[in-house]
């Protein structure tokens, strides 16, 4: 996804002058360098100092530019916390926040390099907005809305590498604040985003030798949330799965039960999120989410299970 | 007399103009605390003695440096009174703005609010103005930035942070004041951290040009920021006393944050007018 981000943000700075990048030591790969070697005064690396990589963003913004702050995901946002709360939130600038190889991409470097609660805390502040593309080409379009439509700051929160395109297939077109249908099916919904949309696509493909079909939905953005689309989802479907590389507290599986209980929602919700215990094993990216419960194989046992208990 | 010979060691031609401003900013001074100790009548507590210390240094960059195209930051906004009192005295906000401090759905707090006139950025909680303010400078490179600090506030990390980089960046358009009164809100600063001082070799190092002057003297400071090289960014580290000139407030820890009885707001007005 880092490439992705830096290519299209190379493209939008070709035509638009007044976009700078900020980055707190961070290796740029791609078009970033390209970004760097051809607008170096928009290119600014402030060293291993994210408190001012966030003030000097919001100075730009106040002054009329377009500003990113790109760094690894727990570095730009819990290491500034205060900086994105006051100076970007609290005077409503339209920075974009990168937060790169975020939830639990970084498996190998233990629980510091693990974003476990990154939308809950920026949920949590006014004025803020989340994007989480659920692969690169939502991204793309993500990035373009950054750069161009946004009014508010934005936590971008992206992957690394190697993420495939799941959502190509899909009739909708990525919009900010929606929920987009990727693939419809009639028994049971998936609501996801970021790149473990991959598991709802193992799920839904285990499912379909039980007879059953499976709907996928992005929630790319999930803040302001699309509650109109969800409602839509409500009325529709009995069984919805909610699948998230974040903490069960604050992310889409409360938004979703939040919303279920407020809208009389009488049918199922059952959600695979991080438990609320600091991740300190190793090892692979699945290696991490099997540990909390996110295995291919329990998102797919207890789905079953969940089916037949309300059938 | 003492002024009249900086003046002349300075080879200030106009000397009677000059000598008119400083008269007159003396005057403004004057005028700018009583209007605080006014303020402080209708609120419970306000941050005076800090903004006593600073009113000199921001009389002086709003009437004698702030062009159309400069901002100016209060990094320190604890002390957003005497902006307040200084965006009246300019009239970029009103009387009834002013008045309405701190009152129930009032125009002003104690911290500056990014979004109401004349404020350019939302400060209060300290070490964020530095950084905001190199980002303006970058954006901006024919502005000029003039931010202004406490050297209580150098205890946050993220000054560091910021004069680093506009150090290293080389942002030239960046004039920062810091008011030196040695007084963060329960003790000394230099009790605290004896080793931040002086405070401008550690401004030197990191690639700034710095200059030292008495805080609470206009000419001194207008001098120092006018005969800057431009070559590096600037810091003037302005010696001042917490609630000068006020006997019963300078360099006293109560008043950082204590508003005055009427008996003290009498003493000060007295003290203020005898000056």
């Amino acid at each position: 996804m880092r490439n992705i981000f830096a290519e299209t943000l190379y493209q939008n700075a070709i035509k638009n002058k007044n976009i700078y990048v900020v980055v707190a030591d961070i290796s740029i790969a791609g078009n970033m360098i390209n970004f760097q070697k051809k607008y170096p005064r928009r290119f600014i690396n402030v060293g291993v100092s994210e408190m001012t990589m966030i003030g000097m963003c919001a100075g730009l913004a106040l002054e009329g530019k377009r500003s990113f702050a790109y760094t690894i995901a727990n570095f730009s946002l819990y290491r500034p916390f205060e900086m994105v709360r006051n100076d970007l939130c609290y005077q409503n600038l339209p920075v974009t926040i990168v937060g790169m190889g975020s939830g639990t991409t970084y498996s190998n470097l233990g629980g510091t390099h693990i974003t476990m609660e990154d939308i809950s805390i920026a949920r949590s502040i006014p004025n803020m907005t989340i994007i989480a593309p659920s692969d690169p080409q939502e991204l793309k379009k993500a990035v373009n809305y950054c750069c161009n439509k946004s009014t508010s700051p934005t936590y971008l929160r992206i992957g690394k590498t190697g993420e495939k395109n799941y959502t190509e297939i899909s009739k909708e077109k990525w919009q900010f604040g929606k929920i987009r249908k990727i693939i419809d099916g009639k028994e049971i919904c998936f609501l996801t985003y970021g790149s473990i949309i991959r598991k709802s696509f193992t799920a839904k493909e285990a499912l379909k030798k039980y007879g059953i079909k499976s709907s996928i939905y992005s929630c790319s953005t999930l803040k302001p949330f699309d509650e109109i689309r969800l409602k839509q989802i409500f009325k529709k479907y009995k069984y919805i799965v909610v699948i998230e590389d974040h903490s069960i507290i604050g992310g889409l599986s409360e938004i979703v039960k939040g919303l279920a209980y407020e809208n009389k929602y009488s049918g199922n919700v059952q959600s695979f999120s991080l438990k609320d215990k600091f991740i300190n094993n190793y090892g692979s990216q699945d290696d991490l989410l099997d540990s909390h419960g996110l295995s291919d194989r329990n998102i797919m046992k207890t789905t079953l299970k969940f089916l037949k208990k309300y059938e | 007399m003492k002024c009249i010979l900086i003046l002349k060691e300075c080879n200030l031609i106009d000397l009677n103009k000059i000598m008119k401003k400083i008269f007159d900013a003396k005057l403004r001074c004057k005028i700018h605390r009583k209007e605080i100790l006014k303020l402080s009548q209708k609120v419970q507590a306000l941050h005076i003695g800090g903004s006593f210390s600073s009113v000199e240094i921001v009389d002086c960059i709003y009437n004698m440096f702030l062009k159309k195209r400069d901002k100016f930051i209060l990094s320190k906004g604890h002390a957003g009174i005497i902006q307040y009192v200084l965006l009246f005295y300019l009239k970029i906000i009103t009387k009834e703005e002013l008045n309405s401090y701190c009152q129930k759905d009032g125009y002003l707090g104690v911290h500056p609010d990014f979004g109401k006139r004349g404020i350019n950025a939302s400060t209060g909680s300290l070490g964020h103005g530095l950084g905001i303010a190199s980002g303006m400078a970058l954006a901006k490179k024919a502005s000029t930035y003039y931010v202004l600090l406490s050297d209580g506030e150098l205890h946050e990390g993220s000054v560091w942070e910021s004069a680093l980089i506009i150090g290293a960046l080389n942002l030239t358009n960046i004039v920062l004041i810091i008011d030196n009164n040695d007084l963060q809100s329960s003790t000394r600063s230099s009790d605290t951290h004896p080793n931040l001082y002086p405070i401008s070799n550690k401004f030197k190092e990191f690639g700034w040009e710095t200059s030292e002057c008495n805080g609470h003297s206009t000419n001194e400071i207008s001098k120092k920021i006018k005969s800057r090289k431009k070559k590096k960014p600037f810091v003037l580290v302005a010696k001042t006393i917490k609630g000068y000139p006020v006997s019963f407030m300078k360099n006293v820890p109560l008043w950082h944050y204590r508003s005055p009885n009427k008996k003290e707001f009498i003493q000060a007005i007295k003290e203020i007018n005898n000056l």
